[in-house]
């Protein structure tokens, strides 16, 4: 730890060496994401910190500053700041909402600078030379694939959702088509917010009213937390199954430890904020083409290769 | 929101005068126990009552100490994220004192706990009444500031406790005395006595007096400030004893623990009867206002009828309702 430090500060002062040699040479690379407020924001500043870091480090003509933002307004302003100084080479955003976030970056590329795009698409996708994103759909499918293989095809579910939105909407009718046709029945679905505490009481509810539950799906971690102490304290032995999504670092470290209720994860990982940033470098440093569209999969996370997906010092 | 009026503090104060403010709770307690059993048998079983009882103790602890608030006058926005604050430093301390001290530092991280309620308690209330802002402005201020201080101790993440403290401290939330959950029994315990010092001492007059009408006490020689500070204290107390039970449940502090308890705690207070403008207050009507809410959640739950979309709807419409009954049936 304290050697890498070492290189990094070396790295450091190397690229502080190099911009006074190099000047207007320098190329800057703005990333504007959300203020961390739960677990998966925490997440992508997180890793959009340790991106920075690693490519400050490795490449001495290029610049990533973060800026973190409590909300669409404040993100706005960001903007504006960052893109008054200087020339931005490319901006990395994930805009809090599409809306307010879309006439911003546009003045932000029309200075001519590349616009990457993460996690919640702009009204205008013209304005992205780069998007990209999780597959929101593709966790609830393929959480429900394992599920109807682990279950022979039937048995009874109840499912916690979290807030209304885009994301949770995608995610339970990705479940929802892949169950279609199989015997596996919904009991129950009621939205819990993406809360451990609501997780919790929904699922001594579910509990109570159903005798027999072969699986519980709540379609974040956060919410996995609150069911898993409610079933454990509960001492029922009915329940097979118990999965969530996202990627959170307890979860994950289920799985490497072959947790049986809960044997796999789907992964919507905040790491994905680190593949923007590098790609984006690649474009300005490594002329390498990035321009388009690309969507990260939701590969179901088993034993096997958890520990790609597996970040200890991480918050979430 | 003042629906209540029954409340007045005109009435003789002495004991054993029972009027609808005092009964209206607990005979909306029993209807909605009646309907939830029409409804689904389930819902009477001794599991999920117990279930639902035990998790309405940490609304009803934080409710007993704002019924102090609410009856002086004040009202406090931050309990929800003094909640929360109080949690993540708890943790944090045990877990630090974890290595030296081992077990003993549960009981040492909920002294902790208490100081550290007292203090905030104590912040909002001068705050309140020396700063001489307006309740609602001061209180949302540190909700914001609290808030903003277990996201940061947090990292935007989860605080966990330490797994050596972790089965030592489940009993606190799981476990029973007797076949009675714990946090049922200590939140009767922190009623009993917010109602001796309520009812029996003369600081529980004092508050009542202050609330119904400042210039009336102050000429009575009360002093404003000393009661509504203690009644911020004793809420933080209780903020406190409801985040020395809530730890054990799951055992971590999020930036997202105790959201929005403030307006359940609110509303668990006018359901029981004190009026929000202040006055008398009623401890037992606010511990059933908090049981109710909880209840109609787990109708929501056990029943067929409402869809998952409507439930905040329906849920709002039978406070509606109960609050109206309440009101016509003197």
């Amino acid at each position: 730890m304290l050697k890498r430090k070492w290189v990094v500060a070396l790295a450091a002062s190397t690229v502080l060496l190099a911009g006074h040699a190099l000047g207007a040479d320098k190329k800057v690379v703005a990333v504007s994401i959300p203020a961390a407020d739960h677990g998966w924001t925490a997440g992508i500043v997180y890793h959009a910190q340790a991106a920075a870091k690693e490519i400050n480090a490795a490449f001495p003509d290029v610049e990533v500053v973060v800026k973190t933002s409590p909300s669409a307004t404040a993100q706005v302003s960001a903007l504006e700041d960052l893109s008054a100084g200087r020339k931005l080479d490319a901006l990395v955003i994930l805009p809090y909402t599409s809306e307010e976030l879309t006439t911003p970056v546009k003045a932000v590329k029309d200075a001519g600078t590349f616009i990457t795009v993460v996690d919640r698409g702009l009204n205008d996708p013209t304005i992205q030379d780069l998007y990209l994103a999780g597959d929101n759909i593709a966790v609830g499918r393929n959480t429900a694939k394992f599920m109807i293989d682990k279950l022979g095809g039937k048995g009874n579910l109840v499912v916690l959702r979290g807030i209304p939105t885009v994301i949770d909407d995608e995610r339970i009718q990705g479940f929802q088509d892949a169950i279609k046709g199989t015997d596996l029945k919904v009991l129950d679905i009621q939205y819990a917010n993406w809360n451990s505490d609501e997780a919790f009481k929904l699922m001594q509810d579910y509990l109570a009213k159903y005798p027999q539950i072969d699986a519980v799906w709540a379609n974040d971690d956060d919410m996995l937390l609150g069911v898993l102490e409610a079933v454990k304290e509960s001492g029922r032995k009915d329940i097979k199954l118990a999965l969530g999504g996202n990627g959170m670092k307890d979860i994950v470290k289920k799985v490497i430890d072959g947790d049986a209720m809960t044997p796999v994860e789907t992964p919507y990982p905040p790491a994905m904020i680190k593949t923007a940033i590098y790609m984006t470098v690649a474009n300005l440093v490594g002329q390498a083409p990035t321009r388009g569209n690309v969507k990260l999969d939701a590969p179901l996370i088993t034993q096997a290769n958890a520990k790609e997906y597996y970040f200890p010092d991480s918050p979430f | 929101m003042t629906v209540i009026t029954g409340s007045t503090p005109v009435k003789p104060e002495r004991e054993w005068n029972i009027g609808w403010a005092d009964v209206g709770p607990f005979v909306a307690l029993i209807a909605l126990l009646a309907i939830g059993f029409a409804v689904n048998p389930d819902f009477l079983s001794a599991t999920n009552l117990g279930n639902v009882i035990t998790r309405s103790a940490f609304i009803a602890i934080i409710a007993v100490g704002a019924t102090f608030v609410i009856s002086s006058g004040g009202l406090d926005l931050s309990v929800g994220s003094m909640a929360a604050f109080i949690t993540g430093i708890t943790i944090m301390f045990m877990n630090r004192m974890a290595p030296d001290w081992g077990v003993s530092a549960i009981p040492a991280g909920m002294v902790v706990a208490i100081a550290v309620g007292l203090l905030c308690g104590l912040m909002n209330g001068i705050i309140v009444t020396v700063g001489k802002i307006e309740p609602f402005i001061a209180t949302l201020g540190t909700m914001g500031i609290f808030r903003a201080l277990i996201t940061y101790m947090s990292d935007g993440g989860t605080i966990p406790i330490d797994r050596t403290l972790r089965d030592a401290y489940r009993p606190v939330y799981f476990g029973t005395i007797a076949g009675i959950p714990l946090p049922i029994l200590i939140s009767i315990a922190v009623a009993v006595v917010a109602s001796f010092i309520l009812y029996k001492m003369k600081y529980g007059r004092k508050c009542a007096a202050v609330g119904a009408n400042e210039d009336v006490a102050r000429y009575s020689g009360i002093s404003i400030i000393k009661t509504r500070t203690i009644a911020y204290a004793i809420q933080g107390a209780c903020v406190a004893i409801a985040a020395i039970c809530y730890v054990p449940r799951l055992g971590a502090a999020t930036p997202t623990t105790g959201v929005l308890w403030e307006l359940q705690v609110i509303t668990a207070v006018v359901i029981g009867g004190t009026a929000l403008r202040g006055g008398k207050g009623h401890v037992w009507g606010t511990v059933a206002g908090a049981v109710i809410l909880e209840l109609i959640a787990n109708l929501m739950v056990l029943s067929d009828f409402v869809s998952e979309y409507l439930v905040a709807g329906v849920q709002g419409v039978i406070i509606i309702i109960a609050m109206l009954i309440q009101r016509f049936s003197k």
